[in-house]
């Protein structure tokens, strides 16, 4: 299986054309019915896939150690695991995605797959095109070689996270990124409590509502009759109210909700990417001064180091550069145009309903 | 009226048209863009419909008026139908206005019992109905028509420092009636005044079997801020929240008929200086005669159990004590919304900064655009929470108060009723007693007592007749209370939900513009 890590392929599906068409609950995990269109337009690839394949794929992806400038790639970000009954710690953790009975998230492992098939780099890999049209599951071994094991790096992180860069693009892009990724996640945060809240208006709204439709009052006088109908017509109005709120956080969950949370894991995306090519270029740096300090004997050793990690450092840039340039363009328009539109398409209804 | 004409709001129409899958209500929407027309060439007509009658001062009507505190007609007027995206399907015949002048005291309430066709007229008349009425009503420049005295609170200001300070409201009277000194008039009354006016009227009129009006809480933890200061927004919010209260506490016992011949009452509204009500105090001797009062009579209730005769009291008692309970109920739902409102206020203006710091940190000056502007819409937003989280409250959460209040003074009559029962059969006892002593007398012939003895039975005879009356008349005078309790309570009921509609339609549209606003710059960044 991993020599098919290396080989080149080119996809047989339309990239735009992949769907997540629902999720199906078994057990505890969740399954996702994935539908893709040929390119050759005969017809479609249907597959399902669970959490693991998903995370399969993206262990192909991340351990491409051939391909020149590979960590200079923003890779598509994949969401949290999604479980039935989880606990209340990943519930916040994936935030919107965990609301609206998985519908978000089954947006969000679109968009992912929709990404890595629309990059120039990483839909060449062999598995994206298993992944997406073999009718048996992908293997499901753990591909144990990446360079994602971050565990033991956490206090160096922080010293390599603040060196100085040596271009100033890569600097003012470094961090332009620090403070849009604390932005966009708290953005991100401040607005699922508003829709919760929206909820909880709802929530109480469809209480009121019925609780008036309790209050009706029988009798053949025109004055209790005349209260029992307000109340009634009280009732549906507040029952309207609760709808159009329900209709609003769904609105809004689906598409700001969404949005925001796709572009705060980009912006983490796009930082770990950074971070490698920081910790390239600290590398880098050594290098160069072992290959200065080194004694004749190692001297060569060195050298061949340094040229090396110059050449890595600097198909890192190339890609990098490519990737940032791209970035921007794509968030804008898919995230935050759409949303707003359908915002207020809502508010519309809402009062046209009433 | 010449004004109705210029009352067309172009945007509407325009907007909605391009939504049109929304609902079954596109086509209302259409309908009544062309009614809008329909109605304007009817002079008068349906379009100001019978909201005019009791303004006090008739502004020229300032429709669009963004101003939240404007008073809605008071009960249904057909509109001319520009905003009865509403009604199609729920208030049929009730069309709901978008908003009508303003008067002096926000958000009054009318009490008013004027122009017998409008209560019934919302659910059962349709439209052409209300035509012969409203011409003349429109016309009208005088503030009152049947409803002669109108009082309102106003201007709380603090007198005084620290903790001897107190809050004095102004009350202003208008009114025709002769009884009255002069046409307007005004004075200033402290909170404990309102108390000791509901004190004496109790006394006297609770005899009668009246239904009096009680007034707002005490509440020492609110009076505390108050004196410590007036500035922070939850002081502002309980004056004003009592100041409102009074309002409509004084406005229910002018609305009632016997109330207001009562000298008390005329005494209150017009004498300069009134002097001051000790016994309303918590902790003075008064109160805790009250409170020693209150334990006897429930221990009374407890013990001696009615005879009724009338069945019709025996119901009406439990409807009021259902009904009492059902709007706790309600009250405690209106709470918890107006607390989750509040909520999503506090939430949205969050949120609202963090895009403002989201849209500076971007540099791709549309999207960056954008964002700023979604933050500016958000704020906006937050202010509409806000207010409608407050029309939630003041209308109906007060109004559920209100009537909770009120359905215990309903309940205090019954008891008023009782109490002259037990009255009347213990002077029947009495009167027992002393025959029976008198036949004993007569049988252990002693003359002198014999005289004495007759006597009293006699006078005890009267009594037991006088009691009787007593009794019947109370009856009489409670089942009337109750009628006409129950008819301000359906149209008073009517009234609020209806201002709270237009307000809750004013926001959404308001809500609308902001969005609209927005749309362009969101499709500029693509």
């Amino acid at each position: 299986m991993m020599e098919e890590v290396n080989e080149v392929s080119v996809l047989s599906v339309h990239g735009h054309s992949i769907t997540v068409t629902e999720a199906l609950k078994e057990g505890d995990a969740l399954t996702f019915l994935i539908v893709s269109e040929k390119l050759s337009g005969t017809g479609e690839y249907p597959v399902d896939r669970t959490y693991e394949d998903f995370e399969w794929l993206q262990q192909h992806l991340f351990s491409q150690e051939a391909v020149p400038g590979i960590h200079g790639v923003i890779f598509p970000p994949l969401p949290a695991k999604a479980q039935v009954n989880a606990s209340s710690k990943v519930l916040k953790q994936l935030g919107f995605l965990a609301l609206g009975e998985w519908q978000p998230y089954c947006k969000a492992l679109e968009t992912f797959l929709r990404q890595v098939a629309a990059h120039s780099i990483l839909s060449k890999n062999k598995a994206v095109e298993v992944f997406l049209t073999s009718s048996d599951p992908p293997g499901r071994q753990k591909v144990k070689k990446n360079i994602f094991n971050r565990l033991s790096q956490a206090v160096e992180e922080m010293r390599k996270e603040s060196h100085k860069d040596v271009d100033e693009f890569f600097q003012t892009q470094r961090d332009h990124n620090l403070t849009l990724t604390v932005c966009s996640k708290t953005a991100a945060e401040k607005f699922l409590d508003v829709v919760l809240t929206e909820q909880k208006v709802a929530v109480a709204c469809g209480h009121f509502s019925a609780a008036l439709h309790l209050c009706v009052e029988p009798g053949e006088d025109p004055d209790k009759q005349a209260f029992s109908k307000t109340c009634v017509k009280l009732s549906e109005v507040f029952d309207s109210i609760k709808k159009n709120m329900m209709s609003v956080a769904e609105n809004d969950i689906s598409t700001l909700g969404v949005g925001l949370d796709l572009e705060s894991r980009y912006q983490e995306a796009e930082k770990e990417m950074l971070f490698r090519r920081t910790c390239k270029l600290v590398e880098l740096e050594n290098a160069r001064r072992n290959a200065e300090k080194a004694k004749p004997v190692k001297k060569a050793a060195m050298e061949e180091v340094k040229k090396a990690t110059e050449t890595e450092f600097k198909h890192i840039c190339e890609v990098a550069k490519q990737e940032v340039h791209i970035s921007s363009p794509l968030r804008v328009s898919s995230h935050l145009f759409r949303p707003a539109i359908a915002l207020l398409g809502e508010e519309v209804g809402g009062v046209v309903s009433i | 009226m010449a004004t109705s004409s210029d009352r067309n709001p172009p945007p509407f129409p325009a907007t909605e048209e391009p939504e049109p899958g929304l609902s079954g209500m596109a086509d209302g929407d259409s309908d009544e863009g062309e009614d809008i027309f329909v109605n304007n060439s009817n002079p008068v007509s349906v379009s100001r419909g019978v909201s005019q009658p009791d303004r006090s001062n008739v502004d020229p009507p300032d429709l669009f008026g963004e101003d939240e505190e404007e008073e809605a007609s008071s009960t249904a007027a057909k509109s001319n139908g520009v905003h009865s995206d509403d009604d199609n399907d729920l208030f049929a015949e009730a069309h709901v206005e978008l908003s009508t002048d303003k008067s002096d005291s926000s958000a009054r309430k009318e009490p008013s019992t004027s122009s017998g066709p409008r209560p019934a007229s919302t659910f059962t008349q349709g439209p052409a109905a209300m035509q012969p009425a409203s011409l003349e009503q429109l016309e009208e420049e005088e503030a009152m028509d049947s409803f002669d005295v109108d009082v309102a609170v106003t201007n709380p200001e603090k007198v005084g420092d620290g903790m001897n300070a107190y809050v004095a409201y102004k009350v202003s009277t208008r009114t025709s009636l002769a009884m009255f000194r002069n046409k307007t008039f005004s004075v200033r009354r402290r909170f404990s005044d309102f108390l000791g006016l509901y004190e004496k009227l109790s006394v006297k009129q609770s005899l009668h079997g009246c239904i009096i009006p009680p007034p707002p809480e005490k509440s020492v933890v609110g009076m505390t801020k108050v004196k410590v200061g007036m500035d922070d927004p939850s002081s502002v919010e309980f004056v004003e929240r009592r100041r409102a209260a009074l309002e409509r506490y004084l406005q229910r016992i002018v609305s009632h008929p016997s109330l207001l011949q009562d000298p008390d009452v005329r005494e209150f509204l017009e004498r300069d200086d009134l002097p001051r009500a000790v016994n309303t105090q918590a902790l003075s001797g008064a109160g805790f005669l009250k409170m020693i009062n209150k334990a006897s009579d429930a221990v009374n209730k407890m013990t001696i159990k009615m005879n009724e005769s009338d069945t019709w009291f025996e119901d009406k008692f439990q409807e009021v004590e259902s009904e009492e309970q059902q709007l706790r109920k309600l009250h405690a739902l209106v709470d918890s919304l107006v607390n989750h409102r509040k909520e999503l206020c506090g939430n949205t203006a969050i949120f609202a900064k963090s895009m403002a710091m989201l849209g500076n940190s971007e540099d791709n000056t549309a999207l960056s655009r954008a964002l700023s502007q979604l933050a500016e819409v958000e704020d906006k937003m937050e202010q509409l929470h806000q207010e409608q989280a407050a029309s939630d409250f003041f209308i109906f959460a007060e109004l559920l108060a209100d009537y909770i209040r009120l359905l215990g003074a309903v309940r205090g009559c019954f008891d008023q009723r009782m109490r002259a029962w037990q009255r009347w059969q213990e002077a029947q006892s009495t009167l027992q007693k002393k025959r029976e002593a008198e036949a004993k007398l007569l049988w252990a012939n002693k003359p002198d007592k014999l005289q004495q003895a007759k006597e009293e039975i006699t006078e005890w005879e009267t009594r037991v007749t006088q009691y009787e009356r007593d009794f019947d008349r109370i009856g009489s005078a409670v089942r009337k209370e109750v009628l006409r309790f129950e008819k301000e309570k359906a149209k008073d009921f009517k009234s609020q939900i209806i201002k709270y509609l237009e307000a809750m339609l004013q926001s959404q549209q308001r809500l609308i513009k902001f969005w609209e606003a927005f749309l362009p710059e969101a499709k500029a960044i693509a």
